[in-house]
């Protein structure tokens, strides 16, 4: 794979906010990436991460304070025009017209990307097919469920070819079949050599999909590269440990104490969101043993304790000092949903 | 979903691309046709925007029925006076609602798609409302000029009919461009809406729609004689009554008397103004 980025982001930061009414929020925090072309790229975060704001930028939606965004050699803040004809945007919020039908919806995406009558027809049959929606294509959008229509969306995304197609959370709030169908065409897209990036808070999704990710959080890169890289890097096994199902903050601190101690335990970390289980970084296999004689010697009990190899939370954890679940519980209720859709308004 | 589809080809090289024009003309067809079949399939709006002009004239025309003779200048009856007016009024109030859609866009981020689509002018947003609206009060137009004149209410003439369709176009025009600001500087719909309500009516009555400047008091005189929609009414109402309205004085403002010319050079500069006007704001919203 090529290193030379087909998407370039360069320093971006935004802050949005910072008025009398509301406290500013720094969105983007000098934030680079890279993406080689023909890559399915994955940026992971939590609600909040800025992977958002990062898409809407790279879709010239929304202007940086500060950056640089270029993509297959366009500056796009200079020349917003030529970038919008290679990328494909599939929006997180729906935004479908529900008194037209599916096919009316993607006719006026057509002529938006100006392809030509005789294009037109063929491109709709294609992406109709693909996306498997010959039998509800004619009826109204409004009709639709939240599967069809992020069908259609993807589907109008792909009317014109991009070079580079864009996905804000592509399956949240989905049904499995419905996110399997979508992970499939993707994976199709990229084999076919369109490049893709895609922004997920479901570890699973990067993890079956990305061939490159960058972890995202209080709108920095903190970890970047392939999954299996990534994985690997972090070195030795993982443990989960619970002395009992659910443990309190009490506890599990007093049994770190105990086991940071213990031989060839590198590293121990508390998941509230799990109960108060303990993930556990080792050596290798052979240190159960030394963790089961610890607890056995403070005369504890131990309910569960599984090993496995590091996995894509492993990396998460490493690189921000939370699980992914802990990063969204700590951002729920402080989120303003309707001044948040005021900051997408034009 | 078929396990197996038929992958996109790639993309064929562009033997021609097609001129800016002809993409400005695609894409703002585009966006009018949406609007349109939006109208079709919801034709509530429609229905109402022709009934309620209808039955404004016939009970106005009914109310005023037994008023003396010869109380109003130049027109035999209340519903022949009273015609120009509602004419006026139909237009201007779908051209005050026509930001609606662009907000409703905004708010629910259709808009988005149309942003990110690599239009050639983002004017063509802004065209296609125009285009709607003004086709739209046309329609309306023609069906209350055949009505008036079923009911009794005189004809325009052909030359006459030509100068109520240019008279709209200019008052839809530059009303259309006070709405789509307001669709982008006003927060939401809520507060558009009440807006709305808050001009409509005000505009109507301080106007010369439902009586002539000599009924009103001093200071609603001028009031109405330099109202944007007296200017459109009184060379309207001059046409039903068939003379050379273009040199004739249609309007005894005053300051001053205006011949149908002088109005339509008024409306013409008020649509100009408030599309300047508009146009900063416009375009800082949509680059």
């Amino acid at each position: 794979m090529e290193k030379l980025g087909l998407i370039e982001l360069h320093h971006l930061k935004k802050r949005f906010g910072g008025d009398r009414k509301t406290a500013p929020v720094q969105a983007l925090d000098d934030l680079s990436l890279q993406v080689p072309a023909g890559c399915l790229y994955g940026l992971l975060g939590p609600n909040g991460a800025g992977k958002t704001t990062a898409i809407r930028i790279l879709c010239t939606l929304l202007e940086p304070d500060g950056g640089e965004v270029k993509v297959a050699g366009h500056d796009a803040l200079a020349d917003p025009r030529a970038v919008r004809r290679l990328l494909g945007y599939v929006a997180q919020e729906v935004a479908i017209d529900k008194i037209l039908t599916g096919r009316e919806l993607l006719q006026l995406q057509s002529d938006l990307y100006h392809l030509r009558p005789s294009q037109s027809a063929e491109r709709l049959e294609e992406v109709i097919s693909l996306l498997a929606m010959e039998e509800w294509i004619d009826r109204r959008c409004g009709t639709y469920s939240g599967g069809m229509r992020r069908r259609l969306d993807l589907a109008a995304g792909l009317l014109h070819r991009p070079a580079v197609l864009v996905l804000d959370e592509p399956t949240v709030g989905l049904d499995l079949e419905s996110r399997k169908a979508i992970w499939q065409v993707l994976r199709q897209l990229r084999d076919s050599g369109t490049t893709i990036v895609l922004s997920s808070h479901y570890l699973e999704e990067v993890d079956a999909l990305a061939d490159r990710l960058a972890i995202i959080e209080a709108g920095r890169v903190l970890a970047e590269g392939t999954p299996q890289h990534l994985k690997q890097s972090l070195g030795g096994d993982r443990v989960t440990l619970r002395v009992r199902e659910f443990s309190d903050e009490e506890e599990s601190t007093r049994i770190r104490a105990l086991l940071d101690v213990c031989p060839g335990v590198r590293q121990v970390v508390a998941n509230r969101s799990q109960g108060y289980s303990l993930n556990l970084v080792v050596d290798d296999e052979s240190v159960t043993e030394a963790i089961r004689s610890c607890l056995r010697e403070a005369d504890l009990p131990v309910f569960s304790l599984a090993l496995s190899r590091p996995s894509l939370d492993d990396v998460y954890l490493q690189a921000t000092g939370r699980t992914l679940m802990d990063a969204e519980l700590a951002v729920v209720g402080q989120r303003d949903v309707k001044e948040e859709r005021k900051k997408q308004m034009r | 979903m078929t396990s197996v589809s038929p992958m996109l080809s790639p993309l064929p090289s562009e033997a021609a691309p097609p001129s800016p024009l002809a993409e400005v003309i695609q894409e703002t067809l585009a966006l009018t046709r949406r609007l349109f079949v939006q109208l079709l399939r919801r034709p509530s709006t429609l229905v109402a925007g022709v009934i309620q002009p209808l039955i404004w004239l016939f009970l106005f025309g009914a109310l005023f029925a037994k008023a003396p003779a010869g109380l109003l200048p130049g027109a035999e009856s209340y519903g022949h006076f009273f015609g120009a007016g509602v004419i006026v009024f139909t237009a201007f109030s779908a051209a005050l609602n026509a930001g609606l859609p662009v907000m409703f866009d905004r708010e629910f981020g259709f808009l988005n798609r149309l942003l990110v689509a690599p239009l050639r002018s983002r004017s063509s947003i802004v065209l296609a409302s125009v285009l709607y609206i003004l086709s739209l009060s046309l329609v309306q137009s023609i069906a209350i000029v055949l009505v008036a004149g079923l009911l009794g209410y005189g004809w325009p003439g052909l030359s006459g009919f030509l100068l109520v369709l240019l008279t709209l176009t200019l008052l839809v025009f530059a009303v259309t461009a006070l709405s789509l600001g307001l669709a982008f500087a006003l927060p939401g719909h809520i507060e558009m809406i009440a807006v709305i309500f808050v001009v409509n009516l005000p505009l109507l009555f301080a106007s010369t729609a439902l009586a002539p400047l000599s009924f009103m008091p001093g200071w609603l005189a001028w009031l109405a004689s330099v109202n944007p929609l007296t200017f459109a009414i009184e060379p309207i109402r001059a046409s039903y009554n068939g003379s050379n309205v273009l040199s004739q004085v249609v309007l005894q403002a005053p300051y001053a008397d205006l011949t149908g010319t002088h109005c339509l050079v008024i409306l013409l500069t008020l649509a100009t103004v408030l599309f300047l006007a508009v146009r900063p704001l416009l375009d800082r919203k949509l680059q």
